[in-house]
């Protein structure tokens, strides 16, 4: 290795850990310490209470309903944006970022107008004799619109690098339309789509201002878990909130964990030269 | 987005006139219903009750006091964080040693940790039952359920804004430049400004605009760690929260409506950010800093 003449090392990486371990590291660690300072028995009891399942099945399937549809749609929509033009399709590319930068509350509070049975699209629905607004229905849709960006921005670079001459090739072959995307292309997109995939489902986890609004919040039904734990801290029940907090954080972990090697894996695909 | 060519070309898979029709369609109606509808939504709730009511909310105390708050919390989280964002990326990209994959998975951990479980962490610190809790109450600090609570926890969502548009572009400008500098006499701060800044400004500018939208638009973590005190600890999002509960939903929209603004200004910043080169490197805000790899274009 050359010698780093480099100046700055220091000062750099004193600031980068002081604040890393301050702002990051040292509150993941006291919640860590709370909950285990509870005991396995207690710990398990909190972790495993009927109210606690239900939150968590309502979460993970509502999430999974999500990131379903934005897999499907997220595709589409990136589809669109790179092999076609029409007018305002910047625009649209643009709006694809609304999600990230419209603050969760507020996108809480406007789907559930648009949900609710009298809002524009909730009173169309009611009348097919659907509910959405406080329902687990609501909730999948806050999911939707809040995690729909990770599958369009994963899935938009690799369609765009993807090369012409391989369709070219499976064209000259002979084969259909239908058969080239399952064939060539969706195999070259499928490492980006579960990257992409990964992403949304553990952001739809971990969401909370988009959802509370519009979910209901009825336990056993339409309370997921993040808001089971924001109940427990207003009850001062500081242990079960701990407790609890550390399964979404467990599951966080194991996501990040998942994500970085989907994506290392989908770089390979992305590399541009 | 790279032009389409001049060259006539066979069309390719999935241009078929009636598919390509009916596939933007649908993609513009859905998009319609799930993206635009709620911006849309926000000016209309926001005006059903008139003009007056609209400006009423705004010029309220409380409703002008979370904006000095939110705007203030943003003042002050978002340069500390693009400092330690400056300072994350020069001593990942510039030098190596040892635990630098693990520091970089470090600053990623807020963004996939829900903003929930941040808002308890900073309570087990910081609070009653947290562990400088006690001893800061002794000395009748306050953190939590004050300014610097809602400021710590913005801090700790946003930790990676910054640092993940840097990194991925500092990696891939590589260290000549500044070894170059450096070997000609110039200072560390004379490196850094003179060659370091001026190629990063975009990418930096990115992710402080990028920063200061989640700061301020943050909700769960500052809803935690606020404790909600009308016309004192509440920022914007919270307020919106509470005149929303308060039968008060076109006050909570006319609050909201500011906050969609920003969001649009945001977008509006982005768009003109991309076209000067930032967030190309890594083309997206969802791809982390992590699996940085110097793919430069070089056909």
């Amino acid at each position: 290795m050359r010698r780093n003449v480099l100046p700055g090392l220091r000062l750099s990486l004193g600031v980068t850990l002081l604040y890393a371990g301050l702002i990051v590291v040292l509150p993941l660690a006291a919640l860590v310490f709370k909950a285990a300072s509870l005991g396995p028995e207690d710990y398990w009891r909190i972790v495993s209470s009927t109210r606690a399942l239900a939150s968590y099945r309502v979460t993970v399937l509502c999430a999974l309903g999500a990131t379903i549809f934005n897999l499907f749609f997220g595709l589409a929509l990136a589809w669109v944006l790179t092999r076609y033009r029409f007018p305002g399709w910047r625009i649209v590319d643009a709006m694809v970022d609304l999600p990230f930068a419209l603050p969760t509350a507020v996108a809480g509070i406007s789907l559930t107008a648009l949900f609710t049975t009298n809002g524009w699209f909730g009173s169309i629905l009611a009348d097919l004799g659907i509910k959405v607004a406080y329902t687990p229905l609501g909730i999948m849709i806050a999911m939707c619109f809040t995690s729909l960006p990770f599958i369009v921005r994963t899935v938009q670079p690799v369609l765009e690098d993807l090369d012409p001459a391989l369709e070219e090739a499976a064209q000259s072959l002979g084969g259909s339309d239908w058969t080239i995307f399952r064939k060539v292309i969706l195999p070259l997109l499928t490492p980006a789509l579960l990257a992409g995939v990964s992403l949304s489902f553990a952001r739809s986890l971990g969401e909370f201002g988009a959802i509370i609004f519009i979910a209901g919040n009825q336990p056993m039904s339409t309370e997921i878990t993040a808001l089971l734990v924001f109940i427990r801290l207003e009850e001062y029940d500081y242990q079960a909130a701990a407790a609890v907090a550390s399964v979404l954080l467990v599951t966080a972990f194991v996501m990040l964990a998942l994500t970085n090697w989907m994506q290392s894996r989908a770089l390979r695909y992305t590399v541009r030269n | 987005m790279s032009a389409t060519p001049k060259r006539r070309k066979p069309p390719r898979v999935g241009d078929g006139p009636l598919f390509r029709r009916l596939l933007i369609g649908i993609v513009l109606v859905i998009g319609a219903i799930l993206i635009l509808a709620p911006l849309l939504i926000i000016g209309v709730e926001a005006f059903s009750k008139g003009w007056a009511v609209y400006r009423d909310t705004i010029i309220h105390p409380d409703t002008l006091h979370a904006i000095g708050l939110t705007v203030f919390a943003a003042l002050v989280a978002v340069p500390v964080n693009t400092a330690f964002g400056v300072a994350a990326a020069w001593s990942i990209t510039k030098f190596d040693f040892r635990g630098r994959r693990l520091l970089l998975v470090v600053i990623e951990i807020p963004f996939s940790v829900s903003p929930i479980v941040a808002g308890v962490a900073y309570l087990f610190v910081y609070g009653l039952q947290g562990i400088f809790g006690p001893t800061l109450d002794e000395y009748g600090i306050k953190i939590l359920f004050a300014i610097p609570g809602i400021i710590l926890a913005s801090m700790f969502v946003t930790a990676p804004f910054v640092a993940r548009e840097l990194i991925p572009l500092m990696q891939a400008q590589g260290r000549d430049l500044e070894e170059a500098a450096t070997s000609l006499g110039a200072s560390g701060w004379r490196t850094f400004f003179s060659v370091t800044l001026p190629n990063i400004k975009w990418a930096l500018l990115y992710g402080v605009v990028l920063c200061n939208a989640r700061v301020m638009g943050e909700f769960g973590a500052v809803s935690i760690v606020s404790g909600n005190i009308r016309g004192q600890t509440n920022t914007l999002p919270l307020h919106i929260e509470l005149l929303y509960h308060d039968y008060q939903a076109a006050g909570a929209f006319a609050a909201s409506s500011i906050l969609a603004l920003i969001a649009v200004f945001t977008i509006i910043a982005k768009v003109a950010l991309e076209r000067q080169g930032a967030g190309r490197v890594r083309s997206s805000a969802t791809r982390p800093a992590l699996v940085a790899n110097p793919a430069e274009k070089t056909s």
